[in-house]
């Protein structure tokens, strides 16, 4: 049987664009039909954004790569309609435990609070990931909605201009020149549209390299993470095990950085590594092996003129932590509703440069996490090994020692604090919702919260009443009146000890201002603040 | 602000310090080195407080 990333699922169409004497020009071209790109078009074509993604082949992913989902991704899934299938085939966990030498050293389990319609992770295979998102526009296109996904258009040059962009793409019926107002490459680490355009990528290459191996295995390990450092089968290296839908198991064996790639490659001497880690009777097939090196380093700016970047062309990190697809997700989030506001005329092209300062704080804060862990995993220096060791030795008699263990700080979403958007805070209210924060879910009598925000900037008033209809610069907000009591989780999480909160939300679901009474100018004064238009 | 002390604390130094070298006796280089490591980090967290540790670490790299 062939799997889902061998089977065509965008098949290469000709486009009468082709065949234009004169460059047809769109509003949006997306490059990159991976998670980051798909999840800008679906999000695009939802606020009928007419949306055409180029890619340059025709499947999903080949082989599983990204696989662990964090809470947050699942939430934006679920504004883009494609979350559910995810949950209900993805592989739900949150004990973890860490061994080293020939012990475990301590087990620890990721609380899963209660109050949440999504899970705080689960593990799905990239391919199965994008294959939603696939379905999610194929179902799109029937409603209507104007998004395109072009196989097999591969982009050869881009060239920018003060109101457009060109683009130059190949295809089996030849090569064909389109136009675009707006374009957003997302076409990953070793993005041609950002060599194209001559911009910077730096930052600090991890001298190591990791061997990937999924294998198809009936085996009764627990649905666990399991974490290893210097474990006897890969002595002075790590390891991971972590489960996958069907029976599949990502193992990540740390190799070192003098390897002979080829060599290591070799099914032949993959076999006997992973037999030494499961057991010499472990029954396994191998699904995909890859070998990745990584670096942490990001663009100066996820902005150049017309062109906008999102996920690994904009920013890289290396896998502890799920911080790749997860956090490409939160740019887009953080992307569409801004592109749609400048593209309306209704917020002005400084609103674009503002995707670039929130993301780049999300960047930073994912490269710090990421190289904290990196260093940790693969110690640079023998005194830094030393501590790792002392932390390792201690860490399984002494709790203290347990929070200084990173084997990869789990990906959270990121709170923008200090951005220009956000508007005014009132004290008294919980500081996890602050002005920047993301909502946090909640359950309240007409269903999840979070299944009634986004899209669209909302009021959001909690045990006190205020206005329906309010506007500013053409941007209507809408009122959601809810009842303090609605549920313990709602109270807790949005009004802490206050009897009351108004909170103003941005068509992503983060927190723009919050108050503790009813205050229509100060709330339109924030909605200019929170679109780039002044405001106090 | 919390100030690192740097006036004599230790009852019986001599003692101590005897009892500091002993826990090397027998040991190599590298077991030493990893005994050394454990203790800091024990201590460190008897400590906990920020600024006394960030004050300690300046003092020790500059000694």
């Amino acid at each position: 049987m062939k799997k889902i990333f061998e089977v065509p699922m965008y098949a290469y169409e000709k486009s009468s664009d082709q065949d234009a004497t004169t460059p047809v020009r769109h509003p949006v071209v997306v490059i990159g039909a991976g998670p980051v790109g798909l999840g800008i078009a679906i999000d695009l074509a939802q606020h009928d954004v007419p949306v055409v993604i180029l890619d340059d082949n025709d499947k999903v992913s080949f082989g599983s790569r990204a696989i662990c989902f964090a809470k947050r991704p699942l939430e934006i899934l679920d504004r883009l309609g494609c979350g559910e299938p995810m949950v209900n085939k993805g592989v739900q966990w949150n004990v973890g435990k860490v061994f080293f030498d020939e012990d475990e050293t301590y087990k620890f389990s990721l609380l899963d609070e209660d109050g949440h319609k999504n899970p705080a992770f689960i593990n799905l295979q990239q391919y199965y990931f994008e294959e939603y998102m696939v379905d999610r526009v194929r179902a799109l296109q029937v409603e209507g909605k104007p998004i395109e996904l072009r196989g097999n258009n591969k982009v050869e040059a881009v060239g920018q201009h003060d109101d457009h962009v060109t683009i130059e793409v190949t295809t089996p019926d030849g090569p064909y020149i389109l136009e675009t107002d707006w374009l957003i490459a997302c076409d990953g680490a070793n993005s041609p549209t950002r060599r194209m355009l001559g911009l910077d990528f730096e930052g600090r290459v991890f001298e190591d390299n990791f061997l990937i191996a999924d294998v198809v295995m009936e085996a009764d390990f627990p649905t666990e993470r399991w974490f290893w450092f210097d474990p006897p089968f890969n002595r002075g290296h790590s390891a991971l095990l972590h489960k996958q839908p069907d029976n599949v198991w990502r193992i990540d064996l740390q190799l070192g950085w003098d390897i002979d790639r080829e060599h290591e490659m070799k099914h032949e001497n993959i076999i006997p590594r992973l037999h030494a880690m499961l057991g010499e009777d472990a029954k396994f097939e191998l699904e995909w092996v890859s070998i990745y090196t990584f670096q942490c380093r990001r663009m100066e700016a996820f902005r150049a003129g017309r062109t906008l970047f999102a996920g690994d062309a904009a920013h890289q990190v290396s896998p502890f932590g799920a911080r790749g697809a997860n956090s490409g997700l939160q740019d887009t989030d953080n992307l569409a509703w801004k592109l749609k506001l400048v593209m309306d005329g209704k917020a002005p092209d400084a609103l674009l440069d503002t995707y670039s300062d929130e993301r780049v704080h999300g960047a930073d804060e994912n490269i710090l996490n990421s190289t904290r862990s990196t260093d940790f995993i693969t110690p640079k220096s023998d005194t830094s090994r030393i501590f790792r060791n002392a932390v390792l030795d201690l860490a399984g008699q002494h709790e203290f020692a347990r929070p200084l263990v990173n084997s990869g700080r789990l990906s959270v979403p990121c709170t923008y604090d200090g951005s220009t958007l956000n508007g005014p805070d009132a004290v008294g209210l919980p500081a996890a919702l602050r002005p920047g924060a993301t909502a946090m879910d909640a359950p309240t009598k007409d269903g999840w919260l979070l299944d009634r925000l986004g899209d669209k900037f909302q009021l959001l008033a909690i045990g006190m009443d205020a206005e329906n209809g309010l506007n500013a610069c053409g941007i209507d907000i809408e009122t959601i009146t809810l009842a303090s009591d609605e549920s313990p989780e709602l109270a807790a999480r949005y009004l802490g000890g206050a009897k009351g909160a108004i909170y103003l939300m941005r068509p992503d679901q983060h927190v723009a201002a919050r108050w503790t009474s009813f205050d229509k100018n100060a709330i339109q004064d924030a909605l200019k603040t929170a679109t780039a238009q002044g405001g106090k | 602000m919390t100030d690192l002390i740097t006036t004599p604390n230790i009852k019986d130094a001599d003692d101590f310090y005897a009892d500091l070298l002993a826990l090397h006796d027998g040991h190599s280089k590298e077991e030493s080195d990893l005994i050394n490591a454990r203790l800091i980090l024990l201590l460190t967290n008897h400590i906990g407080d920020r600024e006394v540790l960030t004050k300690a670490m300046q003092a020790a790299a500059k000694a």
